[in-house]
């Protein structure tokens, strides 16, 4: 039995194992033996159910294939996550997201909070290519790109390299605490606190001046959140990568469990093929080809031995499976050793299984719908890029007073200006107003300083003459003005309203 | 119980309800229990270092002497020390030097927005939009003179309007006149006022404080500002007492300012803030800064 006890509560194939010989025993007419042959049954049957709860680790076989380079190669991706801060640009960090100073440079362009509209439109993008993606191919996030996969691939790399294969991992577990036995398992856990170090440090290396993080961080002198957001990190990837590994795709992250509405019959997912591989059966050498009884399932139980998340991919798609596709490389290979064709697990939809005819994708409306979300978050994002206003104005109207009688006659109306300046340069700017022949604007005298990437808030105020008010709200509009060190003229403009008394 | 447990070996507890409803033994999963007992040392530390259960009248205290109140007192500490740079720079500086520069006026106008509501809104309006009876502070009329120094004066040590009562001095007739010639000379910029208005006005003793020209005395000040000297600008569109017009001046006229044996008299007082210690040197200058920036600062 399960060590830990835990009650089988999920099945797959909870319909077919059920015996319907129990249902009919009556349990109230049979008081002496229907209870104890009903739990037997129950028993019996929960051998076959399988509960992954991490009370054992899952030592899963390494195989080479073609799947496992596409992996590595995919995996190779979170490179550049590592290497990434050290790229320079202009002489600064190519990428750099600036958080206590608002600035967030990406290469020669730098996006102020102001133009933060576009992260959102940016995380649809990634949240629709998400959901496209699932819905054409399966969990390939999970399988190949995934952090979660991907650490926990590179750590039981190492556990492998150390350790040995599955088998002698195991063996190695339940040995006695020996010298050899500590400095292996110190070693591995050395190394992985070592790449969990290492993700956090690079993550940290994102939001400040990488080589300064370096040159300050081990000797206490940089930002406590960076050491903060460090131990974080490397805890994390730690206990997640090294511990929890796919206990974490089974009940920590909510994505597995969305998986199920976005797939559908013709998605492809890493499927084995039961019509030809039922009923599953051992080789037997002197039985010849053509009067086998057997499908093609040798029922060896490499897929099994590979399932970095320990399923089995015989019982069709579940909410375990990730879709690393390593299951295929084993069956190939088994097929190969055995003369049968491969492709037994394959990448295949179950429409296609069934033997039902297979919709090209530009004619499911999915791809369709989908394609259009990205195309429109993908155009926002390219259009705000590339028209990233150099200055921005923003007007506030005093409240209180809504306006003033000044002694000449004319009403005075409070302004406070908020000029944003996102170009690099010190910008001189100069405020207009207009919208009534007769008014004029005091406090805006001389130009006003601004500060790169700063909000620069002036004062102002503009007068009209009572008699000349025609109605108690008048629009009037303001526009600021300066020239760059270039020599390109900068301008922007923003509507208000000129108050007077009541008429 | 246990020795007539008709399920015996299937870890249950041994209660068994209805023949056969029974409940078993099933731990958790070890992360779930590694959780639980890892919120449990964490309710122990937290409860050694911070304060957590009530005790009679007090809750234990933790070892590391924890406080809200003492962590407001360092979070204020921490403002004071960011204010400290500015209040440094503004404590050698005059009004109109803190005026000149962009970045102080910006702190000064940010802090002393708080002086200003807890000293002047009351009477002047939370943006300086006065009240009936308490002049506009936002616009360019200014009794008393709108520059720095006079402001800084006006606050320090407060002021006090006086006009004589006219009640026994002027006939109704004569009251009737100069009321509708105030109203008149406030309408038409001093240009329209009536001939009979104007000889009441220059031989009944108003020319003494409101001027020959009704726009009030005005004093030449050393650093060249004109001002005048608390009388109003009857030659504005501004009036002193709300709402203005003919009643409003008939009845300053009958009964004066500030007139401790009329009743009807207009009450014009503003207290004196540097009195008893109510402001300090440095919050008037703020203060100053604020008024000075409202609007109608000369």
């Amino acid at each position: 039995m399960d060590p830990w006890g835990c009650l089988p509560i999920r099945c797959n194939h909870l319909d077919d194992t059920i015996d319907p010989a129990v249902e009919k025993v009556n349990l109230k007419t049979n008081p002496d033996i229907a209870p104890l042959s009903a739990v037997d049954a129950l028993y019996a049957e929960s051998e076959d159910w399988h509960l992954n709860t991490g009370g054992q680790t899952i030592h899963a076989k390494r195989l080479p294939g073609r799947w496992r380079t596409i992996k590595w190669l995919l995996a190779s991706v979170w490179l550049v996550y590592f290497l990434g801060p050290y790229l320079r640009w202009d002489g600064q960090q190519a990428v750099l997201f600036d958080i206590p100073n608002r600035k967030y440079h990406i290469f020669s362009a730098t996006v102020l909070p102001q133009d933060f509209w576009m992260l959102s439109l940016l995380l649809l993008f990634f949240a629709i290519l998400l959901a496209v993606m699932t819905a054409l191919v399966g969990r390939v996030w999970c399988g190949f790109f995934c952090f979660q996969t991907v650490w926990t691939d590179v750590f039981t790399w190492i556990e492998e390299r150390l350790e040995g294969p599955p088998a002698a991992r195991r063996k190695l577990d339940q040995a006695p605490l020996t010298l050899a036995k500590a400095r292996v398992k110190v070693t591995k856990h050395a190394l992985w606190i070592l790449i969990g170090f290492l993700t956090g440090f690079s993550f940290v290396a994102w939001f400040t001046d990488a080589p300064t993080l370096w040159s300050t961080f081990f000797i206490g002198q940089a930002n406590s959140v960076a050491y903060a957001t460090v131990a974080l990190f490397a805890a994390g990837t730690y206990v997640l990568a090294g511990f929890l590994r796919e206990q974490t795709c089974f009940w920590l992250c909510p994505y597995a469990r969305i998986q199920g509405v976005m797939l559908d019959k013709t998605t492809i997912v890493p499927t084995y093929d039961e019509k030809r591989g039922e009923p599953r059966g051992r080789v037997r050498r002197d039985e010849a080809t053509a009067e086998r009884a057997n499908g093609d399932c040798v029922d060896c139980n490499q897929c099994v031995a590979v399932c970095p998340t320990g399923i089995d991919i015989r019982r069709g798609q579940q909410e375990g499976c990730i879709t690393c596709a390593l299951c295929l490389d084993a069956c190939d290979q088994v097929m190969d050793k055995v003369g049968r064709p491969r492709g037994l697990i394959r990448y295949a939809s179950l429409d296609e299984l069934e033997g039902l005819p297979t919709k090209t994708l530009l004619l499911r409306p999915r791809v369709w719908v989908y394609s259009a979300i990205l195309a429109l978050a993908l155009g926002g994002i390219v259009y705000g890029l590339t028209s990233l206003a150099p200055m921005e104005l923003k007007v506030l109207h005093e409240r209180a007073p809504l306006f003033v009688l000044q002694s000449d006659g004319s009403i005075q109306n409070k302004y406070t200006l908020k000029i944003l300046n996102k170009t690099p340069d010190i910008l001189s700017v100069t405020i207009r107003v207009s919208g009534h022949d007769q008014i004029r604007l005091a406090g805006a005298e001389e130009p006003i300083e601004t500060a790169p990437g700063g909000v620069t808030p002036a004062v102002v105020f503009v007068r009209i003459p009572r008699r000349l008010l025609a109605a108690e709200q008048q629009p009037i509009v303001f526009r600021v003005e300066a020239e760059r060190s270039s020599g390109d003229p900068v301008a922007t403009e923003r509507e208000s309203v000129f108050i007077g008394p009541p008429k | 119980m246990a020795e007539n447990n008709p399920f015996p070996g299937e870890n249950n507890t041994g209660h068994v309800w209805d023949d056969n409803l029974r409940e078993l033994k099933n731990p958790p999963p070890r992360w779930w229990m590694m959780g639980f007992w890892a919120s449990i040392l964490f309710v122990i530390g937290y409860s050694l270092l911070y304060p957590t259960w009530p005790v009679g009248q007090e809750p234990t205290q933790g070892v590391l002497g924890w406080t809200q109140m003492k962590e407001y007192e360092k979070g204020m500490e921490q403002v004071e020390s960011k204010r400290a740079k500015f209040e440094d720079r503004i404590r050698g500086m005059s009004a109109n030097e803190i005026l000149a520069d962009p970045g102080l006026t910006q702190y000064t106008l940010a802090s002393a927005k708080v002086l200003f509501g807890d000293n002047c809104s009351a009477c002047h309006g939370s943006g300086g939009q006065g009240n009936p009876g308490y002049p506009v502070l936002a616009d360019d009329d200014w009794l008393y003179g709108g520059g720095t120094a006079k402001i800084t004066e006006s606050i320090t040590g407060g002021r006090q309007g006086a006009m004589t009562p006219h009640q026994t001095i002027l006939t109704e007739t004569e009251v009737d006149t100069l009321a509708n010639w105030v109203v008149q000379m406030s309408e038409t910029a001093g240009q329209g006022g009536s001939d009979e208005g104007w000889t009441l006005f220059k031989s009944k003793g108003c020319t003494a404080c409101h001027g020959q020209e009704a726009n009030g005395i005005l004093v030449a000040l050393p650093n060249g500002d004109v001002v005048t000297v608390g009388a109003a600008n009857l030659t504005d569109g501004i009036w002193r007492f709300e709402p203005g017009g003919y009643e409003s001046a008939r009845h300053t006229i009958l009964y004066g300012v500030n007139q401790s044996g009329v009743p009807e008299s207009r009450g014009a007082v503003m207290p004196a803030f540097a009195e008893a210690g109510k402001l300090s040197e440095q919050e008037i200058k703020k203060l100053v800064v604020y008024v000075h920036s409202l609007g109608g600062g000369r």
